[in-house]
């Protein structure tokens, strides 16, 4: 029989620690639903998503029930409708209608993939949809945009970078009564992930099978548990206690997505072991990190305990699981973590902390809440500088910036949900945007050239 | 098809006998058990098979949970695989 000690220890991290999956996302592939006819292909494509995840939350919702783990959120993810458009041309709105209403029937709460990928340029249908999205974010409730600016293989394509601030700005003040919550379903990515499981960033790439599934695990609540039983231990211990717990949650994920896959008839894809917080009380990672002795997160100390914490849990994980994909590691999203919350409350953490931060996790700069009067010039610079990290560490960087429209310092913008509410941060208010408008494509880095 | 079933509360007369009775009312098998009392506090593991309950597993567990609910008992449900596939390689 199991050991008593170790079911005794599952229960409790699933009942007291908040562990649970975070998302099972299916990822379809809508290459064949391409029609020169933009009606035709808006129909296809409702009807091919409706086909395949038609079971998608039920066998999610099974599976949580039988196995007794939470199951949050059951997602779908899609080829970046830029390709589509390339080939219907037409208003790129009817597009994001239309996934709108299919995410409605098949009962999920988000669906990813009204995206571009533009790192070296602009192809047909990427720039008219990379326009519509503010107005796409605005009319619909389901759908989540994304755009990759950079990679490092490819340089960051600056053209790009400056049109992104604008839209992020245009994302915040089309839904400036309703807590500007478009900016916060739009993501610019630097070395995008093509299987990445997470909202707001989910794709399907287009090297990607016709369909899978991809799941995205959790927990940080019991990894701080984990270290907090050790609390004279040196470094490697909490590297080790984090490694055999990040283990331990990632056999879970990959048990959920095996089970998901079979049940749906659809192939297993990867397991994306990120520890990504919520904003309820022991669901955050900036806890974890002063469990290891921070007096807050943000403090000198914070960037060294985050790279240990992102490495060990990759290094714990990847055995765990057969294949390991998405962006796999700690996210430090301010506005959905108790403690990175309350340390951008209480001045420890700042935008340029945050940055330096984002050169060891997963991701980036994400759900940041900036004055209202951020112009659209410093929200590029922002962009760049991150797709920057990015490119030269060779790793995906992410930012999800939101233009509180209306508000300033000491005010916070109400998410509500899994997105939180956070606290309006300052920004560096020289001018860079000179340096934006000049435009062109930043070169690939020396290492890029690995052949 | 095996779960795990772990009863957490406060010791009282008779819960072995009515947790028994409970999986039995539901043709569950009980086949090992082991049970501590720490202080007051009573913990108990059950290995059982649910291949013959005329329930989804689902519907068992939440069963039970309720059963012990009304003793102030903290009573999981929960597929064998989740431990296995958690601690064992």
């Amino acid at each position: 029989m199991l050991n008593t000690h170790d079911i005794l220890e599952t229960i409790r991290m699933i009942q007291d620690e908040n562990l649970d999956i975070r998302t099972i996302t299916m990822g379809i592939s809508l290459l064949d639903c391409a029609d020169s006819n933009i009606s035709r292909s808006c129909g296809k494509i409702h009807t091919k998503i409706c086909r395949l995840a038609e079971n998608l939350v039920k066998v999610g919702d099974d599976i949580g029930r039988e196995y007794g783990i939470p199951i949050i959120n059951k997602r779908v993810a899609v080829t970046p409708i830029a390709m589509l458009l390339a080939a219907s041309g037409g208003d790129p709105i009817e597009y994001a209608k239309t996934l709108d209403k299919a995410a409605h029937d098949v009962g999920i709460n988000f669906i990813g993939g009204y995206s571009a990928l533009v790192q070296k340029g602009f192809a047909a249908g990427d720039e008219a949809l990379i326009r519509s999205i503010p107005q796409a974010l605005a009319d619909t409730e389901r759908v989540c945009s994304s755009a990759n600016i950079g990679s490092t293989k490819a340089g960051i394509n600056m053209d790009a970078v400056a049109l992104m601030g604008k839209i992020i700005r245009e994302c915040a003040v089309k839904t400036s009564g309703r807590n500007c919550i478009g900016a916060a379903k739009f993501v610019v990515f630097c070395n995008a992930p093509e299987d990445n499981p997470f909202m707001a960033g989910a794709f399907h790439g287009a090297g990607e099978p016709d369909c899978v599934i991809n799941v995205g695990v959790s927990g940080p609540g019991v990894v701080r548990n984990a270290i907090a039983k050790i609390p004279g231990g040196d470094i490697t211990a909490i590297a080790d206690t984090i490694k055999k717990t990040a283990f331990k949650i990632t056999r879970i994920g990959q048990l959920v997505a095996l089970q998901a896959s079979q049940r749906l008839g659809v192939p297993f894809g990867i397991v994306d072991l990120s520890l990504a917080p919520t904003p309820a009380i022991g669901d955050s990672v900036a806890y974890i990190l002063e469990e290891m002795g921070l007096e807050q997160c943000g403090a000198h100390g914070t960037t060294a305990a985050l790279a240990l914490l992102n490495d060990a849990v990759k290094k714990g994980g990847v055995m765990a699981s057969s294949h390991v994909g998405g962006l796999s590691g700690a996210f430090i999203p301010v506005s959905e973590d108790a403690g990175m919350i309350a340390a951008a409350h209480s001045g420890a953490l700042t935008l340029e902390k945050l940055e330096a931060m984002t050169a060891v996790c997963s991701v980036g700069l994400d759900m940041i809440v900036l004055p209202g009067d951020t112009s659209a010039d410093v929200l590029s610079a922002i962009l760049a500088d991150e797709a920057a990290i990015g490119m030269v560490n060779n790793k995906t960087t992410a930012v999800r910036l939101i233009p509180a429209i209306g508000k300033n310092i000491g005010d916070e913008l109400e998410f509500g949900g899994l997105l939180g509410s956070g606290p309006v941060m300052a920004v560096n208010g020289k001018s860079p945007a000179k340096f934006i408008a000049r435009g062109g494509r930043i070169p690939a880095p020396i290492h890029s050239l690995k052949n | 098809m095996k779960a795990v079933l772990t009863v957490i509360g406060r010791d009282t007369v008779g819960i072995l006998a009515q947790v028994s009775a409970d999986c039995a009312a539901h043709n569950v098998n009980i086949e090992d058990v082991s049970q501590s009392v720490l202080q007051d506090l009573f913990c108990m593991i059950m290995l059982v098979d649910v291949s013959a309950c005329e329930l989804s597993l689902a519907d068992f567990a939440e069963f039970m949970s309720e059963k012990g609910k009304a003793k102030g008992l903290a009573i999981h449900v929960m597929h064998e695989d989740i431990f296995k596939a958690m601690h064992s390689i």
